[in-house]
């Protein structure tokens, strides 16, 4: 390859330091000062009095001296410090540079370090010059030597750069594993043996995966991590919150019917704004409650209310427009033209947001409900009558209403006031409005917690005396049998919302000016429908063609997730400190097409899944570890650990136990003892479900956010309490512990045991093998595998022969009804080799 | 045969809750060669480096959650007699931050008498009768500030430098600053004794940071970690075979499929394996002579739950373990305060003393840091939350008491004051963000150097403040 191809077009862009020949300041250096070094040793700020825009000002050096000694690299303290030598820290700050860049300022001291340009080196330009805030546009496909390989323009732009560099895509992965690989992306399960064999054409196969339900499953859990979705409140209490699901439930939904994105967006961000805004669209707003919330007794109320919309911007400006906002709450952004105002005229359209709970009953709930509910209104007053409930609530309303006008005088009726406020929502408005007034919910709810609070105004004894607490058991018992319809989460807007204002210094208390809602000044404007923009008009503007952001953000996101990377390394940052594109072109197709297809992510998908640079092999390439160690180029595909869910849920699928249910309230699957114990005061209950809701997919885990559940938090689940825009792939001792010896997974270990010996009977050790190899890693072992496994399966039985006991113990099924002997050692071998296949390194890997 | 009948014919109750431990020493592999790859792995690159020579290798952190009364153990106040039972005027309690009481509370004097202990005359409660042996070795510092006055904020605020939850936490900082000195334990290692804290696992959480930096929670009941025995049935030879012949499939897979992350994978079910052997050792106090025990209160009440972890954590200390933070909840006494706080010092006066003493007559407090402390103080106003109730105190975050020993800490020192009624920080402020500063700095860490970025920005413990508190350096 001839070196000067190094220094063709984009890829200087994209590796500047990378070109070969003469040393060229302008060419070499400059870009990586500007992107690096010049906002703290520029014109604004000289850190340590260094200043490395201008040629006289960087040859004196900074406090310390000189950093450049033309012709001697390795004594000048700027390649020290660049390399991360002498102790001193590391620069730049944010993470060091590739060894292309450190080597191109070696080059270029070494060769004299001339400084070919007049102008001082600026801070790279801020908004329209940026390529994120640029308009998008169609690019033209680019043509490329080889003909044959490309299966769709996606393949073109990949083929194009790999040519630019010399280099050759890989070969197509072999049939199985291209199909393993597929099912997992799409749907998180592995094939079944019957998808094996009726798989036909392949773009048939991606067709029928698009259409499976299970593909919306997979591809809510990317979406629930960036939305932070939890079935908790977090902090201290932690509360469960029952309703959430619902909105889940909706995200499933929606992505199954591939409902186009700009609707999926404008939904959850003003679904309530809508004109007649139906149920459906009303639940898409619980978006807005995957907010944490603080219900410590004692909290600043107005503080958390004001960090609950703090996090609401934070997020909406990540999850859809791929901005770091949250370093303009308190001051300007450092590098990205986003300012402290633009800040809050986001925020202010999250300022009035009041939380509702609503009723969103799904399809053959209403009926019973309603056939219930007159029945169970009168018992709940039969309890509340034989209760005396009435008698003693009224007074305590009274004397609560009192206290709230008179604090500082009655302690405990102060902190029985505020702490309501606290525990139950809308909890101080509801006892202000008169009873007959209040809706059955309202009524209930404030009852209950009557009841279990009015300890917190009497002695042991009185309380005692009322005899509340059988009361409370009652009424539970009352509401569990009631077939109550589905609610949801969801906000509205309040009535009269206090003007929303800046906040100087990013404190909840510090208030500026007020504000009014707007569309960040360096992009483009938004054009509301009426005087002052609204939430739906944010929504229209996130969701709009003209926005920059929002298409590429959203493809970036799916193509992270089919290549382990994004074409936009950086998926949660694409302003000026995140990494520019590895193929700008191809992003902007995508984000385009994605447009134009009337905001069809399945359209994406569809792409992806079907282009050849997808279907290649991930065999490692030696050819391109050294030159593209982090595959940025695509020359292979990337070998990937399963995301915890599809972990768990491709072993539960292989030993056949898997329950596929789609949608509903989240369960509860076994979890050692004691795992709640560090929740505040051991408060969190985890209620182990029941029947096969066991086996249900990692999806409908119910998540507590002070107590994740152990294997989802071990395999990289993000913690759901801040947007997580990609996840980590650990690979780490605990996990081997947890695939080892979690009861839960020796338990799928037996149940594949089970399988294979059940659907081989009457075959030998080859076939049953071959059946469990196909089970879980959709091939046939080699000869070299099978002469371990054996090997394995006779000394395994040899140690159990030893003791009959625990062979009936690995594996406590009679086996008559094989038909075999009943030669314990024999299953109980056959659960040992069905763990080492669920711990092998390829089961949890996707290639 | 279906899953169904599968499901049908075994009942799980015969196998979950029979997890009995079925471990003895492995065999070390033959994988030696993959140590190498391991430490790499457990850094995420190569072996991190401190920014500077640290004074201390190890922390331990005795976390006394939901706030100590500092008035009543640290720092006396006899000013407070004149008010007893009395409001304060309002002009004196403007600028408290409350949480459940108005500043009409009555001001409640401290029934503790205080004594000067060693030579540095350190004035100390009558609650902690063994720390007072011990006073020239600790550092006292009666000037902490937070911004927080909840639990759980307040809590956050201590452990990752932000009230909100999400961020990584001070161990797993460290871990991840420094990397991990043991082969075969995790590097940040939580206990817990009591009731869970309000933090919950956000307290040891690794927020952003890659998750082998979180801490591993050194359990109460089973395992010690999660899921460290072999499933029930299943003997110490049976898992050597069972890894063994993992080790070749994987072997095999790797010369085909040539991926490094799989060379990692063997190395990390080595590290589980060793894991398996060491974790039983280290919580077997055989080798400890009954002198020590005794020290620790390990066999006797109420001290032998604290007892068992600050013996544990010496334990930890010396075989590498970079971070042990041992929560004891709670001391949130709002009501009966005098009786709640005689209670939580009874259980851990006596382990947290032995512990100094302990570390120090083996040589290895001078390589660690102990630091005790809760999230923020209690008001000197006091609380009745309920009818009939004896007194207690709010939640006080304007100036209270922590203490930290070894490591590069001068001891037999006070550090910092509070006015006569302990409302403020009178001399030398402490905030959270210098303590946290300080322990980096002690550990040969800068704060301001010690970055990982997450959604575009560097993120530190420190968050945008901190400074080192040199008075507390040795």
């Amino acid at each position: 390859m001839p070196a000067k191809a190094w220094c063709l077009g984009a890829l200087v862009a994209a590796f500047p330091g990378l070109c070969w020949g003469e040393p060229s300041f302008s060419r070499d250096i400059e870009p990586i000062l500007k992107q690096h070094c010049i906002v703290c040793h520029g014109e604004a700020l000289q850190q340590s009095g260094l200043r490395l825009d201008r040629r006289a000002d960087a040859m004196r050096g900074g406090q310390s001296g000189a950093v450049i000694i033309p012709g001697d690299a390795s004594g000048s303290a700027l390649v020290k410090r660049l390399e991360g030598q002498g102790g001193l820290q590391r620069m730049p700050p944010g993470g060091p540079l590739g060894a292309a860049e450190v080597g191109a300022f070696r080059a270029w001291i070494e060769a004299g370090a001339s400084w070919d340009s007049q102008q001082a080196v600026t801070a790279p330009a801020p908004a329209s010059g940026h390529w994120a805030f640029r308009p998008n546009r169609r690019p033209t496909v680019p043509r490329t030597r080889n003909s044959e390989w490309a299966r769709n323009p996606i393949d073109a732009f990949v083929l194009a750069r790999l040519e630019l560099e010399g280099l050759e895509p890989s070969p197509e992965a072999a049939p199985q594993t291209l199909l393993r690989r597929v099912f997992l992306d799409m749907t998180g399960l592995p094939p079944s043996p019957g998808d094996l064999a009726g798989s036909g054409h392949y773009d048939a196969v991606v067709d029928r995966l698009l259409e499976s339900e299970h593909f919306g499953e997979r591809w809510a859990s990317a979406w629930l991590d960036q939305v932070r979705y939890a079935d908790s409140d977090g902090y201290e209490k932690d509360s469960a919150r029952p309703h959430a699901w619902r909105y889940r439930h909706w995200v499933v939904e929606a992505l199954n019917a591939d409902m186009p994105f700009d609707r999926f967006t404008t939904r959850q961000i003003a679904g309530d704004l809508l004109p007649g805004a139906t149920v459906d669209q009303r639940v898409a707003t619980g978006f807005y409650r995957n907010t944490l919330k603080n219900r410590e007794g004692g909290v600043n109320v107005e503080e958390f209310r004001f960090e609950e919309v703090v996090d609401r911007t934070n997020t909406v400006a990540t999850v859809w427009l791929g901005l770091s906002l949250e370093c303009a709450r308190c001051h300007d952004h450092k590098y990205d033209p986003l300012t402290q105002k633009d800040y809050y005229r986001l925020f202010a359209f999250f300022n009035g947001l009041d939380e509702v709970d609503i009723d969103a009953p799904l399809p053959g709930e209403v009926g019973p409900y309603l056939n219930a509910k007159l029945e169970f209104h009168r018992r709940l007053q039969e309890v509340y009558g034989q209760y005396r409930v009435e008698e003693l609530m009224g007074p305590w309303t009274e004397r609560m209403l009192w206290a709230s006008e008179n604090p500082g005088v009655e302690h405990e009726w102060d902190t029985s006031w505020d702490i309501l406020a606290l525990y139950l929502d809308d909890g101080q408005r509801i006892l202000r409005t008169a009873p007959d007034a209040r809706d059955w919910r309202e009524d209930y709810a404030l009852t209950e917690w009557f009841l279990r609070n009015y300890s917190r105004v009497t002695s042991k004894e009185e309380y005692e005396a009322t005899g509340f607490k059988d009361a409370v058991k009652e009424v539970h018992a009352l509401v569990a049998d009631f077939p109550d319809i589905s609610r949801a989460r969801a906000v509205q807007n309040h009535e009269a919302p206090t003007p929303p204002r800046m906040r100087p210094s990013g404190v909840w208390d510090d208030l500026g000016n007020e504000v009014s809602p707007g569309a960040p000044a360096a992009l483009p404007p938004m054009n509301p429908a009426g005087a002052a923009p609204t939430r739906l008009d944010l929504a229209h503007w996130i969701a709009s063609e003209d926005n920059p952001l929002t298409a590429r953000v959203a493809v970036n996101r799916i193509w992270q997730e089919y290549f382990g990377t994004g074409l936009v390394a950086t998926s949660d940052n694409f302003g000026l400190r995140g990494e520019p594109p590895s193929h700008p072109d191809l992003l902007d197709w995508l984000a385009m097409e994605l447009v134009d297809s009337d905001w069809s992510l399945k359209h994406i998908h569809r792409l992806i899944a079907t282009s050849a640079t997808y279907r290649q092999s991930s065999q490692w390439r030696q050819d391109l570890a050294g030159l593209d160690p982090s595959n940025r180029l695509l020359g292979r595909q990337a070998r990937l650990r399963l995301p915890a869910e599809a972990l768990r849920d491709s072993a539960l699928a292989a030993s056949g136990l898997l329950d596929p249910t789609v949608g509903g309230p989240s369960v509860r699957p076994h979890q050692p003892l004691g795992v709640t114990d560090l929740s505040y005061g051991g408060s969190v209950k985890w209620n182990e479900s029941a029947g096969s809701d066991r086996y249900r997919r990692g999806i409908y885990i119910h998540y507590q956010r002070t107590t994740p559940y152990p294997f989802l938090a071990n395999f990289d689940l993000p913690e759901r309490n801040v947007t997580a825009c990609g996840r980590n792939r650990s690979n780490t001792p605990l996990q081997a512990l947890n695939l080892l010896n979690d009861p839960v997974f020796f338990e799928m270990a037996r149940a594949l045991a089970f399988r294979v010996l059940a659907e081989t009977q009457g075959l030998g050790f080859n076939d049953r093998l071959d059946r469990a190899y196909r089970l879980c890693l959709v091939r046939g072992p080699s000869d070299s595998e099978r002469d371990a496994m054996h090997e394995y399966f006779v000394r395994q039985r040899a140690m159990l022969e030893q003791d009959p006991g625990t062979a009936r113990e690995w594996f406590p099924v009679e086996m008559a009804w094989t038909g075999e002997s009943s030669d314990p050692t024999i299953p109980a071998a056959w659960v040992g080799i069905s763990r080492i296949l669920l711990n092998m390194d390829e089961f949890m890997t996707r290639e | 045969m279906t899953s169904e009948t599968y499901r049908a014919v075994l009942t799980r109750r015969s196998f979950l809750d029979t997890c009995a431990a079925g471990i003895g020493t492995l065999g070390l592999a033959q994988l030696m060669g993959l140590e190498g790859i391991l430490a790499a792995t457990a850094s995420g690159g190569a072996a991190p480096q401190p920014h500077f020579a640290p004074k201390a290798k190890n922390l331990i952190f005795l976390f006394m959650a939901g706030a100590p009364s500092q008035m009543d153990l640290f720092d006396p106040k006899p000013g407070l007699q004149k008010w007893h039972g009395q409001p304060l005027p309002p002009s004196m309690t403007a600028d408290l931050k409350l949480a459940f009481i108005k500043p009409t509370a009555k001001v409640l004097a401290s029934p503790r008498s205080f004594s000067q202990c060693g030579q540095s005359r350190t004035e100390i409660s009558d609650y902690l009768p063994n720390l007072q042996r011990v006073a020239d070795d600790i550092c006292l510092v009666r000037s902490m500030q937070t911004d927080q006055v909840n639990h759980h904020p307040g809590q956050s605020m201590l452990m990752s430098g932000s009230p909100l939850v999400g961020r990584p936490t001070i161990g797993s900082w460290l871990s991840y600053g420094l990397g991990s000195e043991s082969q075969n334990l995790p590097g940040f290692v939580v206990l817990s004794s009591g009731r869970g804290a309000s933090g919950g696992s956000s307290n040891f959480s690794s927020g952003f940071l890659p998750s082998i930096h979180g801490g591993v929670p050194f359990r109460k009941t089973g395992d010690p970690i999660l899921f460290l025995s072999n499933p029930a049935g299943v003997s110490r030879e049976s898992q050597r075979l069972t890894l063994e012949t993992l080790g070749k499939l994987n072997s095999e897979h790797l010369q085909r499929a040539g991926d490094p992350q799989i060379a990692s994978r063997m190395a990390n079910y080595e590290l589980a394996f060793r894991m398996q052997a060491s974790a039983p050792e280290l919580i077997d106090f055989a080798d400890e002579s009954q002198a020590t025990k005794d020290s620790y209160g390990v066999d006797e009440e109420p001290t032998s739950a604290y007892g068992t972890n600050c013996l544990m954590a010496r334990r930890m200390v010396e075989r590498g373990v970079r971070v042990v933070m041992l929560i004891h909840a709670s001391w949130d006494d709002h009501t009966n305060l005098d009786e709640g706080l005689k209670k939580n010092c009874d259980i851990t006066d006596k382990p947290v003393a032995a512990l100094v003493e302990d570390l120090k007559q083996r040589g290895l407090l001078d390589e660690t840091l102990v630091v005790w402390g809760g999230e923020f103080g209690r008001t000197s106003l006091g609380q009745l939350k309920h009818v009939g109730d004896k007194v207690g105190r709010d939640h006080h975050p304007n100036g209270y008491s922590m203490w930290l020993a070894g490591g590069g800490i001068q001891g037999g020192q006070v550090v910092g004051s509070t006015d006569e009624l302990a409302l403020k920080v009178e001399e030398d402020p402490v905030h959270v963000h210098d303590l946290q500063a300080t322990i980096l700095h002690l550990m040969g860490l800068d704060h301001e150097r010690l970055t990982y970025r997450h959604m575009g920005r560097d993120f530190r413990l420190t968050d945008v403040s901190g400074n080192v508190v040199d008075r507390m350096l040795a």
